[in-house]
């Protein structure tokens, strides 16, 4: 191997595994900072308590408020990007012709290169007054709100990823379908979806990693209230909104402070365990079309 | 050759003033709420008086005393008095903590201007905002849900409320957290059941304050302690102020100093008699 060769190959490895070194470096933060805390609280009342009073005296570290708040946002926003996220990569891909193909994508795809905080804006000054409206609320900054908006981010998510799904189904499957008489309804419900269906589980799981995860939305949309919700219209207080909004103030390597990594740990763990499943269903989705592993 | 030994010389006299000026040092650390006041006062000393470095940190007013007592800190801000166990603490390490009143708040109840309510009782405060009281109708209001916003719970103005108005409750659940005073007057103005608690420095003409068992949240009342809702905040040193930690203490009373403390929307003690 020429020397220049062996240059650009060491070169590309060490670039290739700096993101190895970043996920160590901060799960291992994770780690250090976030553990003490559980030996203040203890790891169950951590996770089920039910009171978040972190400066009270003394001071009560329950997270269940927060993970249901992170739950029941994500699980609205799912119910509204996953049919017009799918619905959209179906059209895009089954239906429109090449010219309104070459303007939905583009337009997608730009929904989700807006910034976070712009969505959030948005939604605090627009949408939860006109829920508030609406649906004749004391306050319109409520979880159903963070829904809808954590909803709309999502959709470029989930569609691209389910477009793709959608076109590595292999031509022969279609031909296939019609050869037998089915119509294009039929191909598509009974054939196209079916084979494309991990990739599109794919699409919603990303989709929820991605909504779990976001912060300057829900902290600006959702209310803030550290309750668990009795209804989509509660003010919540999801776990990123909590980290952001309470981190400045801490006391660095106090309780409060590790109690906060600890919510981050706990982040982290939902997020991993959501797209280990996203690997491992696209993983079953590439054997199943009989494509490489 | 006399040129070269004079500018030599004002060299090591340069030097030398330098390194004497350098160990010039102030450290400040405690309580968030008054970190604006002690950030923009060390500011304004450092620019007039140069050769001295302030350093400001703001932890919480028990870590300030924390760092007092540690010897950590010159002069340790503080929102509310220190404790007994605390002064105890100190003294077994030998340090004597001594307070100087710098500054005083007052902490505005706010409603929506479409509320008609104008005054509450203590009692009533204390109800809306530990959960007791959820409705308008029971403090005579026409009846609507109430929507209680506070700061979030690190925050010094939630301290200090939490102290003042709930003694001893926690704060209702679901009270609408909001990250800094700003956004608790918004969200104030933009809802019509919402009421809220901001430092004096944040009334504005977009929402309504109340008097609270009757008194009105302004400068005059705070000083005479009147309204309930107001307190001093100290500045501690070990022992008496000396030294360095005296001349700026005696900045932050002097006229120019209370200046400072107004222009941050806190409220000025009453002019030396």
């Amino acid at each position: 191997m020429k020397i220049s060769e062996k240059i650009y190959k060491n070169v590309f490895m060490v670039v290739a595994f700096s993101s190895l070194i970043f996920l160590t470096g901060i799960v291992l933060v994770l780690f250090i900072e976030g553990l003490p805390a559980f030996s203040v609280t203890g790891i169950l009342s951590f996770i089920f308590g039910k009171s978040w009073y972190p400066t009270s005296t003394p001071p009560e570290f329950g997270i269940m408020p927060l993970i249901s708040a992170s739950f029941v946002v994500s699980v609205g926003a799912m119910l509204f990007a996953i049919p017009v996220g799918i619905g959209s990569a179906l059209y895009i891909h089954e239906i429109a012709g090449e010219k309104q193909k070459m303007f939905l994508k583009p337009i997608i795809e730009l929904l989700g290169a807006i910034p976070s905080i712009i969505f959030g804006f948005f939604g605090m000054v627009i949408v939860a007054p006109l829920v508030q409206k609406v649906f004749n609320l004391s306050t319109g900054q409520c979880a159903f709100t963070g829904a809808l908006i954590l909803g709309v981010m999502a959709i470029p998510v989930v569609c691209s990823i389910a477009e793709d799904a959608l076109s590595v189904v292999p031509k022969s499957f279609r031909e296939a379908s019609f050869a037998l008489g089915a119509n294009r309804w039929q191909t598509l419900l009974k054939v196209i979806i079916p084979a494309a269906g991990s990739g599109i589980s794919t699409a919603i799981v990303l989709g929820i990693s991605r909504v779990m995860g976001e912060t300057m939305t829900v902290l600006l949309v959702t209310g803030g209230a550290a309750q668990i919700p009795n209804s989509i219209f509660s003010p919540v207080r999801p776990m990123t909104s909590t980290i952001a909004a309470e981190m400045g103030e801490a006391a660095v390597g106090g309780v409060h402070f590790h109690a906060l990594f600890a919510i981050g740990l706990v982040l982290f763990m939902i997020t991993l365990v959501l797209n280990m499943i996203a690997e491992y269903i696209g993983r079953k989705y590439r054997v199943k079309l009989g494509l490489d592993v | 050759m006399k040129l070269l030994k004079g500018l030599a010389l004002t060299a090591v006299l340069l030097a030398l003033c330098g390194t004497a000026n350098a160990d010039k040092k102030l450290l400040i650390d405690g309580s968030s709420t008054m970190l604006p006041i002690a950030q923009a006062l060390a500011e304004k000393y450092m620019d007039k008086t140069p050769g001295i470095t302030i350093s400001v940190k703001g932890g919480g007013s028990g870590i300030g005393v924390a760092s007092l007592q540690d010897s950590t800190c010159d002069i340790a801000d503080s929102s509310r008095p220190i404790k007994g166990s605390e002064i105890a603490i100190a003294l077994t390490k030998g340090v004597d903590p001594k307070a100087t009143v710098v500054a005083l708040d007052g902490i505005a109840i706010i409603v929506n201007k479409a509320n008609g309510i104008t005054n509450l009782t203590k009692k009533q405060v204390r109800g809306i905002f530990n959960g007791s009281i959820s409705n308008w109708s029971q403090v005579g209001g026409t009846p609507g849900k109430i929507l209680a916003i506070s700061r979030d719970t690190s925050s010094g103005t939630y301290e200090a409320f939490i102290a003042l108005a709930l003694e001893g409750d926690k704060i209702r659940p679901d009270a609408m957290l909001q990250a800094a005073s700003q956004a608790v007057a918004t969200t104030v103005a933009n809802t019509p059941g919402a009421i809220g608690y901001v430092g004096i420095g944040y009334i504005s003409d977009t929402t309504k304050v109340l008097t609270v068992n009757g008194a009105e949240c302004k400068k005059e009342n705070v000083l005479n302690n009147s309204y309930p809702y107001s307190r001093p905040l100290f500045m501690y040193t070990n022992g008496k102020p000396q030294g360095d930690a005296k001349v700026f203490i005696d900045y932050v009373l002097s006229a120019e100093g209370q200046a400072v403390v107004e222009e941050q929307g806190f409220v000025a003690l009453k002019k030396k008699q």
